[in-house]
């Protein structure tokens, strides 16, 4: 931190060293609170190995084909009365559908949600990397961290293997001092505050419908409903998306579960208007 | 696609930038600020690469702080430009280079105002106008046939609105800048900053409300 720095403090190790002589003190947890696990490198990479070049090769027909996980759609939108999060729950590597039913939001504390989307490995991996660095911001600070700060986060941990084939498009939602807050973080460390998100290859129909029908003043039926919309047509449409609807309402006193519906259900029940 | 413009004055310099956040077709957010206030007296604009705008602004914008906490005093505009485009040549040529175009606007005690033009080879230019992004080419021209160094504050805000109506014209691709909606009412999506050496004065983000 440049604070520290600037103030001419001595970081703990290098006088640990002094004390008690010279020893490995790199595999010991790091006492420099600020560092959030984005200076320590997760995984060590060898100079001069480029993974994403490794990546599009092993997309070529009649060499390795590895699938990644990637189809989805998931949305959250900010109204009047919090955030509704909604995320469809099938998992897909290439034609092969893997899951219809996966979770793809995680529950990071009864404040904080986090959606995935892209490769469901890297989402998975990330975020529950983001869910320990909060809860070790929240045990040395004394108070929860920031909907922006743990965006910020994400972001970073992003930023540190850039243009590595990482493949993470997340929401970061939560309630905090701020009022409700809503960000959108993906691979390439774009960190975006915003009203509205969608995600995933099924994410412009769901633009579509909750575009034209959001009102900042629903009500919370209206915008449960609005949600389910928006995963459903998305999923009509998608073929990589589907499952069911997963539904959260972020609200002042925290998240709770809304629903967990079919989708094919749900079209069903629309069908009289579509057609 | 992003856009910058800056034209300065004698004391003065006029910046804007287009609030749109793309991704692919994508229009993720339609007030997106692209200016990083450095100092008082320092604005700097960044358009480029997802992730590295920020990244390498925000970057940028600590070290000047810091330069100001350790030392005092703040760096001028011309010396903040060179710290910057020195940092985008260390990177150029290394694992991570930041592809990032940037404007810096600055106004100095002595030197006056101040409008400097980088680009991701870490070129630095300091220059009356400049502009950056696709609008560019459609915009120069009209910065070339209409600037003089002696204009006023409402002269160059005219010259503003010329090129954004330019651009409005001829400028049509699926992440357009800026979108007419009706005739007569034009969502101008610009956010202009009038820096003089009093600071920073902000227009509001429709300056070019009444262009028709």
């Amino acid at each position: 931190m440049a604070l520290v720095e600037v103030s001419g403090l001595k970081p703990f190790s290098e006088t640990s060293g002094q004390i008690f002589g010279t020893r490995q003190t790199h595999l010991v947890d790091r006492t420099n609170h600020y560092s959030f696990g984005s200076s320590v490198r997760e995984f060590a990479v060898p100079v001069g190995e480029e993974p994403s070049g490794f990546l599009t090769s092993c997309n070529k027909e009649g060499g390795v084909n590895i699938e990644m996980n990637h189809g989805t759609t998931t949305l959250a939108f900010k109204f009047r009365h919090g955030v509704i999060v909604a995320v469809d729950s099938r998992a897909s590597a290439g034609r092969y559908l893997a899951s219809n039913d996966v979770n793809k939001v995680i529950e990071i504390n009864p404040y904080l949600l986090g959606t995935m989307s892209g490769s469901a490995a890297d989402c998975q991996y990330w975020e529950r990397l983001l869910a320990k660095e909060c809860r070790l911001y929240r045990l040395r600070n004394n108070h929860r961290i920031s909907v922006a700060a743990a965006s910020k986060l994400l972001c970073n941990m992003m930023l540190g293997y850039k243009g590595m084939g990482l493949s993470v498009g997340s929401m970061i939602c939560g309630w905090d001092k701020e009022g409700p807050g809503l960000y959108y973080v993906d691979e390439n460390g774009n960190r975006l505050s915003g009203r509205m998100f969608s995600t995933g290859c099924g994410n412009s129909y769901a633009y579509g419908v909750v575009d034209s029908g959001y009102r900042e003043d629903m009500t919370v039926e209206e915008a449960y409903e609005l949600g389910r919309r928006g995963i459903a047509h998305a999923t009509h449409r998608d073929a990589y998306s589907g499952g069911v609807v997963n539904m959260y309402h972020m609200k002042e006193d925290g998240w709770i579960k809304v629903c967990k519906e079919d989708v094919s259900e749900l079209i069903h029940r629309y069908r009289e208007g579509m057609f | 696609m992003e856009y910058l413009i800056g034209i300065q004055g004698p004391d003065y310099v006029l910046v804007a930038a287009d609030n749109v956040a793309a991704s692919s077709i994508i229009q993720m957010k339609h007030d997106y600020d692209k200016m990083f206030k450095l100092s008082e007296k320092i604005l700097l604009l960044c358009v480029g690469e997802a992730g590295d705008t920020v990244q390498f602004a925000e970057y940028i914008q600590k070290n000047v702080q810091l330069y100001k906490m350790r030392n005092g005093y703040e760096l001028s505009p011309s010396a903040a430009a060179n710290f910057t485009r020195k940092n985008l040549a260390d990177y150029l040529r290394s694992r991570t280079p930041y592809h990032v175009n940037l404007l810096l606007a600055g106004h100095d005690e002595s030197d006056g105002p101040g409008l400097f033009y980088m680009d991701y080879m870490a070129s630095l230019a300091k220059a009356p106008f400049a502009a950056h992004g696709y609008g560019a080419f459609l915009t120069l021209s009209i910065l070339d046939r209409y600037y003089r160094p002696d204009l006023s504050r409402d002269e160059a805000v005219e010259l503003l609105r010329k090129c954004v109506e330019e651009l409005n014209n001829k400028y049509r691709m699926v992440l357009v800048v800026l979108i007419r909606t009706q005739p007569g009412h034009q969502v101008g999506m610009f956010q202009t900053k009038v820096q003089k050496h009093a600071g920073l004065q902000r227009f509001g983000s429709d300056p070019v409300h009444q262009v028709e």
